[in-house]
């Protein structure tokens, strides 16, 4: 029995002209016609996108603490289902992946389930804490191999602290992902800080808390010569410094989540819960800006921030709400959307944006790979014609916070290929 | 189903007929030594405060006694969110034991909101008695029963809101139904009560309370918090009195027929002098027994609806 894939008719990055991907081996065996296997699999492509498997830098799996929102099973699957070959799951599960023994496990746990490279990031401070730094070359040096630092959920607000865990990192060659949030300037915070969080009496989460913390951290990184990340870049203000900051030759890579493109704080009257995130939704001026940033790569990539939470957790009071939603099965629709939809990237951009930067800076090898014969076969095959219905309770995902519910959207993922097996098909796990 | 959530997007006719409403249940009750009537018999009202409360509350279960609904009184405790139960299966609860009617007091903005999404199936009302920093819309439609009262007339005139924006539910109720009803709002405050995105409200903003005065036909002063005093929104409590407490020498600044207000409970000497509090300008008493009767006035055009009495 043969393990070959035929990719039948796709055009590769959406340009030129449909042609046969033959797969097997785990890599790129064949571009073009030729002999295939009886038993080879066949997946119709004719109209349909072949992209590099998307790289999710930001989710969360909430293994181990919270199973009852999201497993490591079922948010292997949410990902394999949006087109994802590998994810980073972040370090604030309970126990916090703060040492070789959380990470190994959920790197362990995402080996056995098998549908998408689950990547811990290892805490950079005990216990998320903020105190003292956690031990980043043991994690590093881990199975695991831990190459991403985050207290995402909490920022390393301690400058001293940040630069020792940024002059730390350079020795490990790994990346210190920062959740910029001063939180000094947002004690209680709750929305976006404007004229709407002004009307409705939400207690204001200022731009400049964001702002204050990427500036500062572009000038401790550029002087400890490390890589920073900035995890989901909420604010026109954050572009600007950004593009400042890259343009001194600073080695800071940053991320923008769908929503942030998307979702504006219009949402806020209902005070539904359901769009409670952090940062939070910003406004349209914050969106325009987000994804011309992200066209131009001074924002480098998309990460969903998946954040599954437990309806007891979203159907309450506004302040009684946890922060954040679901991504993984949506972010190739609303980057169709955003982005594609708006002609601000191509098909060759979305492959940038989605899978050759964030393995760029996670630093995988077989991510984000050309496709080209020989290649790995990470494969994320999109009909970008094709729309769909959000359902929150038929995602993947065990916790069905979604802000899209009921929304009809462009981009469907046909399916996903992980080292040349077929994950997802057709919106199943294969 | 109509609730009364906020009055920021209020149907300016509905605030005008429970004025009115208001107004009549005022002459109807004045003298009389039973001070009851059968409107609301056999409904039965729930507070449910999460904050204390003993103004608000107390007018709310007079307003209630007073037009005969069986009221029920529940404090809950806001701080065991975690392990207590939550305001949703309390709220479905109070709706399946049977009221027609919950007022509610949560210290998270929107919760009124969100209590009306959940009971929208149960025909049960939701009356918002303050929601965190949003609104408190009958605090609001009590100090315009006053200033209407007072000064004839809404419309036209002008009224400043003075002291901590940012943190009060009862300035943003203000503004949109003074706002609605014709009047204007300038806010007088330090920049740092004043909540960003202020531009967007209807407004004018000013940190000179002495240049205001004399073109002013009410000034509503609002409490100062002691954590406000502590958390750096102004150096001390005494440049805060300085600057922005009406005292009787700035009394004087005010024309003549212009009324003081102060949804209480005041600070004496901080934000409002004693004898201006005590003042025939002060219309704070009336504020007071204004609000059972806009309260009746609430709960009778909530409840008993339109043709019934």
């Amino acid at each position: 029995m043969s393990d070959q894939v035929l990719i039948k008719g796709a055009r590769l990055y959406g340009e030129g002209d449909p042609v046969d991907v033959l797969v097997a081996d785990g890599v790129i065996t064949r571009i073009g016609e030729g002999d295939v296997a009886e038993d080879a699999v066949v997946l119709e492509a004719a109209g349909k996108v072949l992209l590099p498997g998307f790289v999710d830098l930001h989710t969360h799996l909430r293994e181990p603490g919270r199973e009852d929102t999201e497993t490591i099973a079922s948010g292997s699957a949410a990902a394999a289902l949006g087109g994802y070959t590998a994810v980073f799951a972040m370090a604030n599960t309970d126990p916090v992946a703060d040492n070789s023994v959380v990470v190994d496990h959920v790197w362990r746990r995402g080996r056995e389930v098998g549908l998408v490279d689950v990547h811990p990031v290892g805490a950079v401070t005990v216990g998320l804490k903020g105190e003292k730094l956690a031990e980043l070359g043991t994690m590093a040096k881990s199975a695991a191999g831990v190459r991403i630092f985050s207290d995402d959920g909490a920022c390393v607000a301690d400058p001293l602290l940040m630069r020792r865990a940024l002059e730390y990192s350079t020795a490990l060659d790994v990346v210190i992902a920062q959740h910029a949030e001063e939180p000094r300037l947002t004690i209680g915070a709750q929305a976006h800080e404007g004229a709407r969080s002004a009307r409705l009496g939400y207690p204001g989460w200022p731009a400049s808390a964001e702002e204050s913390i990427v500036a500062r951290d572009c000038l401790l990184a550029e002087y400890a010569k490390a890589r920073l990340h900035v995890c989901h870049v909420s604010t026109a203000g954050t572009a600007d410094i950004l593009r400042w900051a890259k343009a001194r030759g600073t080695r800071v890579s940053a991320e923008v989540t769908p929503h942030h493109l998307l979702l504006t704080d219009e949402r806020l009257s209902t005070y539904d819960p359901v769009n409670k995130v952090n940062p939070p939704l910003r406004t349209e001026a914050d969106t325009e800006v987000l994804r011309q940033a992200l066209a131009e790569g001074v924002i480098d990539c998309v990460a969903t921030d998946h954040a599954p939470h437990a309806p007891q957790d979203k159907d309450c009071e506004w302040t009684a709400a946890r922060p954040g939603m679901l991504g993984l099965q949506t972010a190739l629709s609303i980057v169709t959307e955003t982005m594609v939809r708006t002609g601000l990237l191509d098909w060759r951009g979305v492959a940038r944006i989605m899978s050759e930067r964030p393995a760029e800076i996670a630093g995988l090898p077989d991510h984000g790979r050309p496709l080209i014969e020989g290649e790995p076969a990470n494969l994320a095959l999109v009909d970008p014609d094709a729309e769909w219905t959000v359902r929150g309770r038929e995602l993947a995902s065990i916790a069905a916070n979604t802000p899209y519910e009921g929304m009809r959207l462009p981009g469907v993922v046909s399916a996903t290929l992980l080292r040349g097996r077929i994950t997802s098909r057709k919106g199943k796990i294969e | 189903m109509k609730h009364l959530l906020a009055t920021d997007g209020l149907d300016p006719a509905f605030a005008t007929a429970v004025l009115d409403t208001a107004d009549e249940l005022k002459h109807t009750l004045l003298g009389r030594e039973v001070r009851k009537l059968p409107t609301l018999r056999g409904r039965t009202v729930v507070t449910l405060f999460y904050e204390n409360s003993t103004r608000t509350r107390v007018s709310f279960e007079i307003a209630g006694k007073w037009m005969s609904a069986d009221v029920i009184n529940v404090s809950a405790s806001s701080s065991s969110v975690n392990k207590g139960e939550s305001l949703r299966d309390t709220a479905l609860t109070l709706s399946a034991a049977g009221a027609d009617c919950v007022i509610v007091r949560h210290p998270a903005s929107g919760a009124a909101q969100r209590l009306s999404g959940w009971l929208a199936e149960t025909g049960t009302v939701v009356i918002n008695a303050g929601d965190g920093t949003h609104e408190h819309p009958t605090q609001a439609l009590l100090d315009a029963a006053t200033l209407r009262e007072r000064l004839g007339s809404i419309e036209g005139r002008r009224v400043a809101i003075v002291g901590d924006v940012l943190h009060s539910r009862v300035a943003r109720s203000n503004i949109h139904l003074l706002a609605a009803l014709g009047a204007e709002v300038v806010l007088v405050a330090p920049p740092t009560l004043l909540p960003a995105g202020v531009e967007g409200l209807p407004v004018t903003v000013s940190h000179e309370l002495d240049a205001e005065l004399p073109a002013l036909d009410a000034i509503m002063m609002l409490r100062v918090q002691a954590e406000r005093m502590t958390g750096g929104f102004f150096p001390s409590a005494r440049e805060y009195s300085i600057s922005y407490g009406l005292s009787e020498a700035r009394q004087k600044l005010l024309p003549e027929h212009a009324v003081v207000l102060h949804p209480g409970p005041m600070l004496r000497g901080m934000e409002i002098a004693s004898a201006v509090a005590d003042s025939p300008a002060s219309a704070i008493t009336e504020q007071v027994r204004n609000g059972v009767h806009v309260r009746m006035a609430v709960l009778y055009h909530l409840l008993a609806g339109e043709g019934e009495s």
